[in-house]
């Protein structure tokens, strides 16, 4: 088993180094510079003062020159100064909204287990029935519909009309001189709908899987084995069933990890939270290369992580996976 | 000219008028307004962004600055005198301002200001107008005077930019300063704090000269998404949203909108143009260009594309600016007139194809524009119906910023572009104009080569007499109205609404904001009571 692990951790090396170079050729790709937000059609912005910025931010640099002197230092884990005009360092920055964001995600990866595992086992166990029927209509819109006018429909009704829920941002107005009792609460109040609206949209597909891969496993031999046995209906499903056809969701879950922080732009931009898809987004908006690079290190490493903890997870829960 | 000015803003909506009870102002209550995007660097001389701009504006004061009419009046400048050879500017300063950590300002500060926007290790874009300088002195803690080698209009209104402060900021590396994110300033409003992401809270500043501003807070909250804003505005989370020409016609009607909700409309400094690329062919001959502009209907763009929300542009200036030409050249839609000027300049259809041809060659260019405003996309769109209709054949590219600047505007690799210019009071057009500034990323990208303009915009930024100004830019405005290198499309409205509860708001040419401290909440109405 170590030994699997220490390989394949080995092996997460090289495939990083080929990610970061990918990345950064592709953003170099992309036509223009941090600096032109400064310079582009400024009628007080000279030539001297755009390649002074260039110099400042090392543009002036042939390419491979400013890629190696960006491994050098991410080598120390050093992701640099972001190029917009805070200058603030990048792990700040990234620091500062990361877990906003894997709180929302974790919250709303619960909220959908919490409610497709149920519908997918029901729905597999009473395979055409009403429910079963019913269910994949519900999980379809939620699939077909669009998050963002989910979200504007939802703030409009339950956040204006009703004013049931705050419509944008984390914190109330005066949030600083609640108890945090109040505080959490109040938290809570304002990620309800942005955790129902990234929810919704992923309760389709794992709803779907869960279903299939009940109806995979109700139908193999250990569980006629369980059923000629005697045990209760309940007890072979929930039990011998249920963790069967869990397993292959443990790599969907590993897999959905570097979604935590790309998929959230568009309602992190909606509801106004800051997060890392919305910093992301500007940063790559503002060609804000230490800032892009930063997030996209963290997300591959992420990714990498994922894979190896859905893999290793398997692997614990399966031995035929171990031995090959 | 006072009258002129006037006259542009009476369709506002009246403010409620105030009973006995509640004339007289009082202090308290927040105001709560949204930015767009997240401020960048609230040190005004590194600053270029407008969120920062936005609070820089509260935070810091100029020597001077534009009253509700655009005349410049003095901020920490008491006052000032220009000498005969109108060379030397002298400021007097205010006595007894005070930076908001309780030091005095001087005209150290002043000093120090002035170098720090020349320092060559400074990468501000503001440095311009200050290397015009020759020689700037503080004979005394609130004197401060500056010598030009030649007479240079702008300069007065160049030291409106933000005062920074000597004490705080002398020997140190401006882009590592603390007060990127904690400005220090001596203006109405003191920084309190920023919520990355969030919110930037400022609160009043009790000892403003100019007396403690009557609302106690001021907070701009970051929200990237205009209908989110419109919605949070709505439920009363915000006070104040420019609003877009659709919400303020077709969605704030509400009885629940105008219960909480005043709406006003002035015209801003942008314009829109469809600009034509002088280096080629196809737009050499003058009367090409004022039969397209002939050609298209101008109303019809307003009214489709701002729903009526904006006055038609017939220059660089806003018609309501006093340095406005009324009496320029102006092109009502006309596609007779356009034919026979087309015709005049030797297009007509010989292969009966509906398209023009000359020598073989059809009538035909591609307008291009940047990706993210509607409204040029919509603009070229009915343009190129409007010039089908007189057989010139029109294709639209909607390109991304960037791309759009680096690979068709850098390179003059375009027929014609539609895009905006935002000004200010200043008339200077010396960058947008002067064939001097043709050069790749200079302004004047479709190459505009006049020598009359050329001296006309250099006499213009040398005179300081605003009766002599006129004469020079009117002249200005003249040729471009005659020439047509732009045709100028539409001037639109800036559509700001205001919580209700908000007195004192008076609307002037210069928007609504100037008087921004004198703005107050009757005790009753106040909303937060921190």
């Amino acid at each position: 088993m170590l030994k699997y692990i220490g390989k394949r951790l080995l092996m997460m090396i090289p495939m990083l180094i080929g990610i970061t170079l990918i990345s950064f050729m592709v953003i170099h790709l992309a036509p223009g510079e941090p600096t032109d937000l400064q310079t582009d059609l400024n009628p007080d912005a000279s030539p001297e003062l755009r390649e002074k910025l260039r110099s400042q931010y090392g543009l002036d640099q042939p390419l491979h020159a400013q890629y190696l002197d960006w491994v050098s230092r991410i080598a120390t884990l050093d992701f640099g100064e972001s190029f917009a005009l805070d200058r603030r360092p990048v792990i700040d920055k990234i620091a500062e909204r990361l877990p906003v964001t894997i709180a929302i995600n974790l919250l709303s990866i619960l909220a959908i287990l919490g409610v497709s595992v149920p519908i997918g086992i029901i729905a597999a166990v009473r395979q055409n029935s009403l429910f079963d029927r019913g269910s994949t209509i519900f999980v379809f819109i939620g699939f077909a519909m669009p998050s963002f006018w989910l979200a504007l429909l939802l703030m409009d009704y339950l956040g204006v009309r009703l004013g049931l829920f705050p419509i944008a941002g984390l914190r109330s107005f005066g949030y600083e001189y609640m108890s945090t009792g109040r505080q959490f609460l109040d938290l809570l109040h304002h990620l309800i709908l942005p955790v129902f609206v990234s929810a919704f949209g992923g309760l389709a597909g794992f709803s779907r899987y869960m279903r299939a891969n009940m109806l995979e496993v109700v139908r193999q031999d250990f569980i006629l084995t369980a059923r000629a046995k005697g045990l209760s209906e309940r007890t072979v499903i929930l039990k011998h069933a249920l963790r069967n056809a869990l397993l292959p969701v443990i790599t969907i879950l590993g897999l959905s990890i570097p979604g935590l922080i790309g998929g959230s732009v568009i309602f992190e931009t909606i509801f106004a939270i800051p997060g890392m898809g919305k910093l992301f987004y500007d940063g790559v908006m503002m060609r804000d290369y230490p800032l892009i690079m930063g997030v996209l290190v963290i997300g591959a490493v992420l990714t990498l992580v994922g894979n190896l903890v859905a893999d290793i997870s398997y692997a614990l829960a399966d031995p035929r996976i171990r031995n090959e | 000219m006072m009258v002129l000015l006037l006259s542009a803003c009476n369709e506002q909506a009246p403010v409620a008028a105030p009973s006995a009870a509640d004339s007289e102002p009082v202090r308290g209550d927040t105001f709560i307004e949204a930015s767009i995007g997240e401020p960048n660097n609230l040190l005004p001389v590194l600053a270029s962004d407008s969120a920062s701009s936005a609070i820089n504006s509260h935070v810091y004061n100029g020597l001077v600055r534009y009253d509700k009419n655009y005349i410049l009046e003095g901020a920490l400048a008491e006052s000032w005198e220009i000498s005969e050879d109108n060379l030397s500017i002298t400021f007097h300063l205010r006595k007894g301002v005070k930076w908001h950590d309780g030091a005095p300002f001087t005209s150290a500060d002043v000093m120090f200001t002035y170098k720090l926007y020349i320092d060559p290790e400074v990468p501000t874009s503001y440095a311009e107008d200050y290397r015009q300088v020759v020689e700037a002195t503080a004979p005394d803690p609130y004197t401060f005077k500056v010598t030009y080698a030649q007479p240079y209009a702008p300069a007065l209104e160049s030291w409106g930019l933000a005062i920074h402060p000597l004490h705080l900021l002398e020997g140190k590396d401006i882009t590592k300063s603390p007060l990127i994110r904690k400005p220090i300033g001596t203006g109405p409003y003191r920084f309190v704090k920023w919520d990355a992401g969030e919110r930037v809270v400022l609160e009043a500043n009790a000892d403003y000269f100019e007396g403690e501003p009557y609302l106690r807070r001021v907070i701009y909250r970051v929200i990237p998404d205009q209908s989110t804003q419109f919605l949070e505005l709505q439920s009363g989370g915000l006070d104040f949203m420019g609003l877009t020409p659709i919400q303020y016609q077709t969605q704030t009607d509400t009885p629940v909108f105008t219960r909480n909700f005043n709406k006003y409309k002035y015209l801003g400094f942008g314009y829109t143009y469809l600009g034509y690329n002088l280096e080629k062919e196809l737009f050499r001959d003058k009367r090409v260009r004022q039969a397209i502009a002939y050609a298209i209907d101008k109303q019809e763009i307003i009214d489709g594309v701002l729903l009526g929300l904006g006055e038609i542009a017939t220059g660089p200036y806003k018609p309501d600016h006093w340095v406005c030409n009324k009496q320029v050249k102006r092109y009502s839609y006309d596609p007779e007139k356009a034919k026979q000027l087309l015709a005049a300049a030797g297009w007509s259809d010989s292969d009966d194809d509906q398209v023009l041809d000359r020598n073989g060659k059809p009538f035909a260019f591609t307008i291009v524009t940047n990706q993210g405003n509607d409204l040029r996309a919509k603009t070229a769109e009915i343009i190129q119906r409007r010039l089908r209709d007189v057989g010139i054949a029109v294709k639209i590219r909607v390109v991304e910023w960037a791309t759009f600047l680096k690979e068709f505007i850098f390179t003059g690799n375009f027929d014609a572009t539609i895009l905006g210019w935002t000004g200010g009071p200043e008339p200077d057009q010396y960058n947008i104009w002067h064939s001097s500034k043709t050069a790749p990323r200079e302004l004047n990208f479709i190459k505009y080569n006049n020598p009359e303009v050329d001296q006309l915009l250099e006499k213009g930024r040398r005179i300081f007499d605003r009766g002599e100004r006129k004469k020079i830019y009117d002249r200005f405005q003249d040729i471009l109205a005659d020439e047509q290198p732009y045709t100028f499309l539409y001037v639109g409205y800036s559509l700001p609404a205001v919580a209700k509860r908000f007195r004192g708001i008076e609307v002037a040419p210069a928007g609504i904001r100037h008087n921004f401290i004198k703005w107050w909440v009757p005790r009753g109405e106040q909303k937060y009571d921190r």
